[in-house]
């Protein structure tokens, strides 16, 4: 037990917490992708960085500890993670305007949380694959961030190691341990934790886009700050009950 | 007919004129005009640059998407995209009727996307030269010049569009680019509240729209000689037909009539349109050339759109539109009505039946129904045909055991009217500019021929109602001899 400060707020924490567990239990939002509770972190894509006594650090990855005074929502780190987000969305082909997966999507939330108006920077048009062999899941590699939340789904909860990534830099992909190299003969199976993980639409159940109207998917009416605290925050607290 | 026009003798010894308007993605049109050394017209073609990648893009996704990715095609019609894609998906996951709400719900989505485009090109892109006459000035010849000398026509015209813009907000969830049609059926059912917000203005829509009939009426007999013959052809119809003949929008059957309004074919299931129609291809054009099949490739084109559907139906089943269709067809003399700008007295009748037809679908109780999906057995093949604001629009599509789409074949009105666009221009360059020193007002009359068939192209107009033009008078040798550009305010200089 202890007590760090974020943006001037005195908030407590566990022995053990991270500094975005302590954040979130205490109903502060700090933006992040890669990091989901139920899960070991990853410190990937760099989003929840935060400014630990005067020194750039990870949220999802860094332990809270007495005194540590953060700061988080600031004009400075926001512009930092605007730009990470920007660059996600070039490196990846993410087109929203027809995505099943708008509306419920956490990097196009995010996007919008952070204000981003539209990406500086060029797009990559990277050559990736669609494996939709499954019966019941597609899996659409142009969406994927990397985030590796289905291949720690897979190896720590459904016990399959299904996913890695492989390749580097514009050939980064995600890879399926399958003796094709495809999802059909994979055995993942719709029930799978990971098939319910992926952040964006790069993991998805098939022939159940567009059923929720405009109006109604989980990002329309709340900001992601809000459903991530409501959704992470009981997560979180479990933890340590 | 001008078909001589089509392909000139010694091509390398004429000059060579350009209407070149800017477009965006809906595609890219120009018009050539060849001279010779006395400014006679040797060859007149309307270039439509479509872009054929879509089809290709479309190859690799899985089917549900198809209805939300395809409104992309179109920034004025994507509803009307929507919906034919959403058909033919139907057909897809085996469901070949839909629950009477969800089939009502698509129709009334329909109806306030007819009314919206319909009410967008007469009053922001036709009204101008139709109020104005083509030669007016060409600074004052847009929707800014129509607001400032006919406010209250103006303002119906922008208050119709917002009216079907909110019918179709009101079921996809915005004005553009929302989502509505899934396999099946639709994904939202109209709550009362929505319902009775679309009847407050209703009455009003309805007298506009009688209103705009009248308008178009008045204008178009006050020099009927004129309008009759400009830009006049002859020509087949094609569209779809309801069962008892009635003018049908949603979902029908293929009907086409030759030139003199005798029946070509009738009640076609449209999943069996590649039996009777075929597209050519021509070497001078991007854009594919369909025609009927029976009438073959040289005589086959037809027309499709508001003139095509009023003169193929038999009755409209709304009142005040029926009464407009038997006034209007007086002017065929017992036959089909040819005169091009016709189209836009066609076109409000249609946008008085929208709104008639809206009337009918929100009184109806089904229109609140929330049973809206049923299911069927997949299949690999799914054609959905649908009558656009601009014409029949077929989308066709095969996919893998995957979900994964093989095959896309997209006949879009625009295409239709391809070969009659290019008659119709034909005939005016013959008729106004032949031998004549060319003006921004006669080259106007090029652009208003084009533009009575509301094509596509037209969205480059958008904001001013009026084509950014860029004209080149170029010799036999290359040499630019004269140089005439008009920019998006309409002002023109040499
Ligand atoms: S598929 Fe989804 S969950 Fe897996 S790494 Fe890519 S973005 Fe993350
Ligand atoms: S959320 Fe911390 S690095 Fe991704």
């Amino acid at each position: 037990m202890g007590t760090i400060t974020i943006d001037g707020q005195a908030i407590p924490f566990q022995d053990g917490q991270t500094l975005i567990e302590a954040a979130t239990e205490a109903g502060v939002y700090i933006p992040h992708l890669c990091h989901n509770p139920e899960f070991k972190p990853h410190g990937s894509c760099k989003l929840c960085s935060v400014k630990v006594n005067g020194r750039v650090c990870s949220a999802c990855t860094f332990p809270a500890a007495e005194g540590q005074e953060v700061l988080n929502d600031t004009d400075e780190l926001n512009e930092a993670r605007r730009m990470i987000t920007e660059m996600l969305f070039v490196e990846g082909n993410h087109f929203c305007a027809y995505c099943e997966k708008s509306g419920d999507c956490q990097l196009q939330a995010v996007g919008y949380f952070l204000k981003m108006t539209g990406p500086r920077f060029s797009y990559f048009y990277p050559r990736r694959e669609v494996d939709a062999s499954h019966r019941d899941i597609l899996l659409d590699r142009d969406r994927c961030i990397f985030c590796e939340l289905c291949v720690r789904a897979s190896r720590d909860v459904d016990g399959k190691n299904l996913f890695a990534i492989a390749g580097r830099g514009i050939r980064n992909h995600l890879i399926v341990n399958s003796a094709s190299g495809e999802l059909e003969d994979s055995g993942m199976a719709v029930t799978d934790k990971a098939a319910h993980v992926c952040p964006v639409g790069a993991i998805l159940i098939k022939r159940q886009a567009y059923k929720v109207p405009i109006g109604s998917r989980t990002y329309d009416e709340r900001s992601i700050s809000e459903v991530s605290l409501s959704a992470e925050a009981p997560v979180v607290a479990a933890k340590h009950d | 007919m001008n078909e001589s026009l089509e392909i000139a003798r010694n091509p390398e010894r004429l000059r060579r004129v350009a209407i070149d308007p800017v477009s965006r993605v809906e595609g890219h049109g120009k018009v050539t005009l060849l001279l010779d050394e006395h400014n006679h017209i040797r060859q007149v073609r309307l270039h439509i640059v479509e872009f054929r990648g879509f089809e290709r893009f479309i190859q690799g996704r899985p089917y549900w998407e198809l209805p939300v990715l395809v409104q992309r095609l179109c920034g004025i019609c994507p509803v009307s995209h929507h919906l034919a894609a959403g058909k033919a998906i139907d057909q897809l996951v085996g469901v070949d009727r839909l629950t009477p709400s969800a089939e009502k719900l698509r129709r009334l989505l329909h109806l306030g996307q007819l009314l919206q485009s319909h009410a967008l090109h007469f009053f922001h892109l036709a009204s101008p030269d139709l109020l104005f006459g083509f030669d007016s000035e060409a600074g004052k010849r847009n929707i800014v010049g129509v607001l400032e000398k006919y406010p209250e026509i103006g303002l119906k015209g922008v208050k119709m569009r917002k009216y079907g813009q909110e019918v179709i907000r009101a079921i996809t969830g915005k004005r553009v680019h929302g989502s509505g049609a899934i396999p099946g059926g639709m994904n939202k059912a109209l709550t009362k509240e929505e319902r009775d917000g679309l009847l407050i203005d209703l009455e009003d829509v309805l007298r506009w729209a009688e209103e705009a009939v009248a308008l178009i009426r008045q204008v178009y007999l006050a020099n009927p000689d004129y309008h009759h013959h400009f830009a006049f052809i002859r020509s087949s119809f094609l569209g779809l037909i309801q069962d008892d003949g009635a003018l049908e929008f949603y979902h029908g059957g293929l009907r086409a009539k030759d030139e003199f309004g005798r029946p070509l074919f009738d009640h076609i299931d449209y999943r069996e349109y590649g039996d009777y129609l075929h597209e050519e291809v021509k070497s001078w054009s991007y854009m594919k050339f369909p025609f009927i099949v029976s009438l073959g490739r040289e005589n086959g084109w037809y027309r499709v759109g508001p003139l095509a559907r009023i003169n193929n139906c038999d009755f409209i089943a709304t009142p005040l539109a029926e009464a407009a269709r038997q006034d209007f067809m007086a002017q065929g003399d017992g036959g089909p009505v040819h005169s091009t700008l016709a189209f836009h007295w066609a076109r409000m009748i249609e946008a008085l039946h929208c709104a008639e037809g809206i009337k009918e679908l929100l009184h109806d109780p089904d229109i609140l129904g929330r049973d809206l999906v049923v299911q069927g057995e997949k299949t690999t093949e799914g054609i959905g045909v649908i009558e656009a604001p601009r014409g029949t629009l077929f989308h066709h599509y095969r996919i893998n055991e995957e979900d994964i789409v093989t095959e896309a074949n997209l006949i879009v009105s625009t295409t239709s009217n391809n070969q009659a666009m290019n008659e119709s221009i034909r005939q005016v360059a013959m008729r106004y500019l032949d031998g004549r020193e060319l003006t921004e007002g006669l080259l106007n009359r090029i652009e208003v021929a084009i533009r009575a068939y509301d094509p596509c192209l037209s969205c480059a107009t958008h904001a001013l109602g009026k084509m950014p033009l860029w004209l080149d008078l170029v010799d036999a040798d290359g040499i630019v001899l004269d140089h005439l550009t008009r920019n998006s305010d309409g002002e023109t200089a040499h």
